[in-house]
This record gives C-alpha cells, sequence and structure tokens, in this order.
C-alpha cells in the first residue's frame, strides 16, 4: 500500500526522478538516469527533470502523468453539487436583493454538450421566455438598455471550477460593481452553457454588458480553473474577436480577487469606449500575471 | 449532380462539395456542420464518386466561389499548369494509383506539387488509406532553412514549447533548459505567449534570443502571437527570427484571426528586412487546425478536412519555415476521439507534404476528447514513418499554459530512437559539442551529473542554493553507457 501525495505530482524539491538513495539501486548501477536541475523546478509548474530510463519516462513520473489525466477526465464529467454553490451565490446576490434566475441551454445532456457546441450557446424556449418576462417589469432607460452588466454563470467544461471559484470571485468583484454604481441585472446559472449563451441571456435582459463565469477545459496541472468572458452589447451571433477574456482563475492561477479587479477594469474601459474585445486594447501596466487578453 | 446506384439503393450529390464532404471519413465537425454522410453506405457511394471525378473538376469547379474568397483566387490564380500537366488527365483514384506508384518518387511529388490543388490534394486523400497516407508522405521531404534545416530525410525536429501560463521569464528559461538538455529545440524553440501585450511579447522575445546567444545555438525562435503584434515589435526593434500566425482556409476564417493574405505578405516583408536567417531566409510560421473555419462560421459548406488543405494553400504562397496542424486541441466537436485525431493528423501530414510544405503536426488531445497518451503514440509514431519533418516538446507533454496534453521531450527520443532518426544538421552539432549527446545521438549526461552549460543569471541564485537536492557521488553511474 503506497500512500500518493495530493498533488498530482510530488512536492517540489522532490521529484519522481530524485528518490531517497535506496541501496540495491546505488549498488547495481540503477536504470534510471536522474536531471542535476531538478531545482529549477521551484520555477514552474511544468513537467521539467522527470529523468529519463533509456530515453523514456521514470515509471513514477509516467504513473503521475496518468493520475493528471484521469482526475482532469473526472473533472470534465463531475456533476454540480447544486445545493452547495446556490446556497453560496444566494446568499451573495440575495444581500442586494437579486434574485438568482436558474436557467437550461438547448442541450439535453453532457454528451451532446461535448459535440454540439451550437445548442450550448443558445437558451431553450422556457429560460429565453422568463428572461423576457423579467426584463419586460424593467423601466427602459435613454438608451433603451436596463441594466449596464449581466453576469451568467455557466458549469463550461469543469464544474469544479465553477464550484470553487465561483463565489469567492463574486465575493470580491461584487463591492467593486457596487462602488462603479453599476445596475446589475438578475443573474442566472445556465445549465450546460457555452460561452454565447451570455449573448442570448444578455440580449433577452437588455444589459450593456455581460460577464460570463464559466468552467474552462480542464488542464493536468489546473482542473479547476474558472474563466470570465466579457462581452459589451450582447447579441446573438457574435463571435469571439468581440469579448474580452480572463483565463485561469483559481487560487494557485490569476486569484480570484485579483481577476475581480481586472474584470472591473475592463468593464469600466468597456462601458466608457462602448465596445470589447479586440479593439479593446490591454494597456494596462506589465504586473505579472493574468493580464487581461482578446482571444484570437 | 452526380448520382450512384449500389444494389437497388440509389445517392445522390447535388455539388461538388457536398460529394466531398460525404466521401470524407467520420468525423464530428463535419456532422455538427450538417454535411457529413447520413450512411457509412452513402459514405461510400460518394468515394466511389469522387474515385472517378477527373481532376479537372477542381480548377472548373472552385468549391468555395472565387469572386467571394481570396483563398480561392491565390490558389487558381496561382495554379502552375505545366507542372499539373503529368497528372492533368487523371481521375482522383488515378492520382492516389499514380502517387503510390514507384513512378512517384521523392522528384516527381516535388516537380507535381505547383500543380496540385489543396483540393485535389483533399480528394485524393479521401480514398487512401492510412497506411496510403504515409506510404506517400514518406517519399516527400520539403526542406526549409533558416539558422537549422528542417525536412531532410531521415531528420525529426522538434520545436521547444516553453509556455508558461503567466509568461514568467524564470519559468519559461527553466522550461528552455530542460528541452535543450532532452535534445530538443531545432526547429525552433516557440513559445505561446499568455497575453498578446506587446511588452510581454518583445520581453519574450528579448528572453529567448538571449539564451540563444548565450549559448551559440543554432535554432531561431519565436513568439506565437498576432502578425501584427509582430510586425509592431519589429518595428521597435525587437530581436524576431520568425513571424507566426493561425491561418485557415477561408477569407472569412481568416478574417475571424483577423488577418487577411496582404497583412501575411506585410509581415514576410518585415522579417525578411531583417536578414536574420544564416542558412537560409524561410521566416514564416504557420499553424492550422481542422474546424477552424466551421467555428467561425465560415466554411461555406466544404467539409473541414478540404479546407484544412486550403489553409496550407494559403501556407505555401509565403515560402513559409514551419507549418503545422494542431490537430486535436479544438476539441470533440470537430475531432470526436483518439481515432478521428489520428486520421487528421495523418491527412494533414499527408495533404500538407504533397502541396510542397515542411510540415510538421502537433500530435496532441484535451481533457474532453476520449484519447489518452496511447492514441497520441500511434499517431507519433505513424507520422515518424511518414517522414513528418518535426513535432512539439512540451516537458512532460503538458502545456501548462494551453491547458492540453501535446508530446514531450521523451517522446521525441522515443522517435528518432525507434526510428533511427537524428535531430537537424546545425543542432546535432550543437548537441553534441556541448555534451548533451554523443555522436550517436545518444543521451550521454550521467546520472545526476552537472549540465554542461552555465545557467542564465536568472536563473543562477536558486539554482546554487538548491543544489544540494541532488544526491552526491553518482556522476559515474548509469547513463553515458
Amino acid at each position: 500500500m503506497t500512500t500518493r501525495p495530493d498533488k498530482t505530482r510530488p512536492d517540489k524539491p522532490r521529484s519522481p526522478a530524485v528518490r531517497p538513495a535506496d541501496p540495491v539501486a546505488e549498488s547495481a548501477a540503477s536504470p534510471l538516469t536522474r536531471d542535476a536541475w531538478a531545482a529549477l523546478r521551484v520555477h514552474t509548474d511544468a513537467r521539467i527533470a522527470l529523468g529519463r530510463a533509456g530515453v523514456s519516462l521514470p515509471t513514477a513520473a509516467c504513473l503521475d502523468f496518468q493520475l493528471a489525466h484521469a482526475r482532469a477526465r473526472d473533472a470534465v464529467h463531475l456533476p454540480l453539487a447544486r445545493e452547495e454553490l446556490f446556497a453560496g451565490l444566494e446568499t451573495l446576490f440575495g444581500a442586494l436583493g437579486l434574485p438568482l434566475l436558474e436557467l437550461r441551454s438547448r442541450v439535453r445532456d453532457r454528451q451532446e454538450y461535448l459535440v454540439r457546441p451550437d445548442l450550448g450557446r443558445r437558451l431553450d424556449d422556457d429560460s429565453s421566455a422568463r428572461l423576457h418576462a423579467a426584463a419586460a417589469k424593467g423601466a427602459p432607460r435613454a438608451d433603451g438598455t436596463l441594466y449596464d452588466l449581466a453576469i451568467v454563470i455557466a458549469d463550461g467544461l469543469s464544474t469544479a471550477a465553477i464550484q470553487r471559484q465561483a463565489v469567492p470571485f463574486l465575493h470580491a468583484f461584487l463591492p467593486l460593481a457596487a462602488a462603479r454604481g453599476l445596475a446589475l441585472a438578475p443573474p442566472c446559472f445556465v445549465d450546460m452553457g457555452r460561452v454565447a449563451v451570455g449573448d442570448d441571456a444578455g440580449q433577452c435582459l437588455k444589459a450593456k454588458a455581460v460577464a460570463v463565469l464559466i468552467g474552462e477545459r480542464p488542464g493536468l496541472s489546473s482542473p479547476d480553473s474558472m474563466g470570465i468572458y466579457m462581452t459589451h452589447a450582447p447579441s446573438v451571433g457574435l463571435t469571439d474577436e468581440r469579448r474580452n477574456c480572463i483565463s485561469n482563475i483559481r487560487p494557485e492561477g490569476f486569484p480570484p480577487a485579483q481577476a475581480a479587479r481586472t474584470l472591473d477594469y475592463l468593464l469600466g474601459k468597456s462601458l466608457a469606449l462602448g465596445l470589447s474585445g479586440v479593439n479593446l486594447k490591454d494597456d494596462q501596466v506589465l504586473d505579472g500575471a493574468g493580464a487581461p487578453a482578446a482571444i484570437a | 449532380m452526380r448520382t450512384c446506384t449500389l444494389g437497388n439503393r440509389h445517392f445522390s450529390f447535388p455539388s461538388l462539395a457536398d460529394l466531398m464532404a460525404k466521401a470524407t471519413p467520420h468525423r464530428s465537425g463535419d456532422v455538427l456542420a450538417g454535411i457529413a454522410a447520413a450512411s457509412a453506405e452513402e459514405r461510400v457511394a460518394a468515394q466511389l464518386l469522387l474515385a472517378d471525378t477527373p481532376l479537372t473538376a477542381f480548377l472548373e469547379d472552385p468549391l468555395v466561389p472565387y469572386e467571394a474568397d481570396e483563398v480561392t483566387r491565390l490558389i487558381i490564380d496561382t495554379h502552375d499548369a505545366p507542372a499539373f500537366a503529368p497528372v492533368r488527365y487523371m481521375t482522383v483514384g488515378q492520382l492516389r494509383e499514380w502517387l503510390l506508384s514507384d513512378q512517384a518518387d521523392g522528384s516527381a511529388l516535388r516537380a507535381v506539387a505547383p500543380g496540385l490543388t489543396p483540393e485535389m490534394a483533399a480528394a485524393v486523400s479521401k480514398v487512401m488509406r492510412n497506411q496510403d497516407l504515409v506510404l506517400v508522405a514518406s517519399k516527400i521531404h520539403n526542406v526549409s532553412a533558416f539558422r537549422t534545416t528542417i525536412g531532410l530525410p531521415g531528420r525529426l525536429a522538434v520545436r521547444l514549447q516553453p509556455n508558461h501560463p503567466t509568461d514568467d521569464p524564470k519559468g519559461v528559461l527553466a522550461s528552455v533548459i530542460d528541452g535543450l538538455a532532452y535534445g530538443s529545440g531545432d526547429a525552433c524553440i516557440g513559445i505561446n505567449p499568455a497575453t498578446d501585450n506587446l511588452h510581454a511579447v518583445t520581453r519574450l522575445l528579448h528572453i529567448l534570443d538571449d539564451v540563444r546567444t548565450r549559448y551559440d545555438i543554432p535554432t531561431q525562435s519565436c513568439v506565437l502571437t498576432h502578425v501584427t503584434t509582430t510586425i509592431e515589435a519589429i518595428a521597435k526593434g525587437a530581436p524576431v527570427d520568425l513571424v507566426f500566425q493561425s491561418i485557415a482556409g477561408t477569407q472569412a476564417a481568416n478574417a475571424s484571426f483577423g488577418v487577411d493574405l496582404a497583412m501575411l505578405a506585410e509581415g514576410r516583408a518585415a522579417a525578411l528586412s531583417l536578414a536574420r536567417g544564416t542558412r537560409g531566409d524561410n521566416v514564416m510560421y504557420f499553424e492550422t487546425g481542422q474546424g477552424s473555419a466551421l467555428s467561425a462560421n465560415a466554411h461555406h459548406g466544404v467539409d473541414q478536412q478540404t479546407l484544412e488543405a486550403r489553409a496550407y494553400g494559403v501556407a505555401r504562397a509565403y515560402a513559409p519555415f514551419l507549418v503545422n496542424t494542431v490537430v486535436g486541441f479544438i476539441g470533440p466537436e470537430y475531432l470526436y476521439d483518439g481515432k478521428q485525431i489520428i486520421r487528421a493528423g495523418l491527412e494533414d501530414n499527408f495533404c500538407g507534404k504533397l502541396l510542397g510544405l515542411p510540415m510538421g503536426v502537433d500530435v496532441c488531445y484535451t481533457n474532453h476528447v476520449e484519447a489518452d497518451q496511447n492514441d497520441m503514440d500511434v499517431l507519433l509514431t505513424m507520422l515518424g514513418v511518414a517522414g513528418c519533418a518535426y513535432i512539439m516538446g512540451v516537458p512532460g507533454a503538458d502545456d501548462i499554459m494551453l491547458n492540453y496534453q501535446s508530446t514531450s521531450f521523451h517522446d521525441a527520443l522515443y522517435l528518432r530512437r525507434v526510428l533511427g532518426l537524428r535531430p537537424a544538421p546545425e543542432f546535432e552539432k550543437w548537441l553534441a559539442s556541448v555534451g548533451f549527446f554523443d555522436a550517436g545521438m545518444r543521451p550521454s549526461l550521467a546520472d545526476g551529473a552537472p549540465l554542461p552549460l552555465d545557467l542564465p543569471p536568472e536563473l543562477t541564485e536558486l539554482a546554487d542554493a538548491d543544489a544540494t537536492d541532488i544526491p552526491p557521488g553518482t556522476a559515474n553511474c548509469g547513463g553515458a553507457a
């Protein structure tokens, strides 16, 4: 029985290639060749200095990869723990007097979600009817809009990402939105939604901009990474060059609080200029992690 | 209208584009586009009709209208009639037989390339089995050069891909050092930046150029950002070797990438003006992938594999140094599983080589696709046999920035060893002179042996402090034997 470390790879100083001295292996000329530059691992999560057996991976490194892949695969198919997530979201939005709307895309199941992105980009009939009904109650402003921002949350390709990052992010972001005086639309959760489902929701709600919080496709070292896509003047049929993306949101990547400040910065600029996407240039001074990028 | 009767079943295909789509081996992207064959039998009916289609049909009946699309205009306007002459009267099925025949040796295939359009290459691939795609591709060697020479027979190059989620210089450099020690980097040291921010891109360009000059590595660097950003960086004096751009097979799909043909020409001219190549002046690096046109709503009812071949038609107009398909990157809605990725990778390598490109493949998959390392081992090995010019080298096959799995430094060494392939000649000499590999291209660092290079100054402090992590006294066992 072996106990594996909780992370998908051993702790930094201990590589799969650098094992405690094994008297038998040492004396019998181990088939393993270890790399002397394992210390460089402090600089990156990349799988460097793995060592080699011949030209191939050592067994430990090979199985570490399999474990990470297994976890990422499981993350794609993991069902959302709805009660827990919604309790957190309702506490946050309830304090602002905003009801959380539970919506669905046109996708019927997880399998269809993976192969029919077109269906995941649209709300089902019942959901869009409910949004239209909600919007009908509002009083349009001079420019015809009802709200400055619609927040749309979708499980995307990683329910774990939304489960873990959505509430901490919103906890940091909602006060910034309030300070900016943004009129928020009723927040939406969309079951099996893609990024562009935010265009549908934002259009129904007559919002000036939409921010979609969505589970990114899981990486081996980041099965729970959330992305945010911000689009000005959302309407059905927009393509990606109209969006700005903040990626890799998780404590070990771009921390939620920092992502909240970036979204606030982007929104401020977007609402002032009346645009988003590749034409909304990122001119923040370099501060290392997670500067917003237009998605190609 | 093309019609075909098999037994008592009748099949008809209203257009050449429809015939091509229905003749395509099954893949999810064509199903998503609503253009795939409805049954396995209909697919073969389409293949039978396609095999009897004369090659000239593709000149007379462009699948994407000439007036509407500058890629079609490029393909038709640059078609080389004299080069086409030897196959001028053939059907698609006859072209397959000619390609497989002993008459079609390396020089005959090289000579015919400018006479073949991407649509002809795609059409013939649809009536070829995987082994046919491998055999024909293995006869073709398209050579390009900058500081190294890519595509020579018996060689396999690797793009060292040291991506880091925040473009941290130390993180990037750590992966570069690891990759060099494992013999990767002869195709280029090419990083996908986390942002298109000009300052960040320029900083990365300097980091990579400093490493290259510090160790006198015969290679070229590339920061894979938008062509306009690279043009801007060149204008500001940044050390740019290769100009990168993602491209696709229709004008509208390229527009979704924010590029057109004139912009690519401008990028190429900017890089050529720097005259930084020593072995050659191929300065462009293109990436492609099946499904990009559909994802941009720009497919004109044409199947994704044919559009991919048209992207190669774009690429070859700019005498590129490197072109690779990122075959499994885009996801299961375009290529559903390992079987579809393997097929697409072999098709892309074949079509790219047949059209005259120094073709590489990013053998890769994402975590939401039905594929794993074993599928990639199959594709990697078949591509090695098929004479693919280069693959990617990512530490441990795990790209921590792009969140997908590609091939590793170890995978490249596996392929070189199992097929007796060697690195690009200039880089091979460097690997031996530094002491990473012996003259027979076996790794020569012994167990725990120190790096034969001084680390870049950015990395030295910590490396010295942590040197005690490495078990001492193991320098004389294993490794160099």
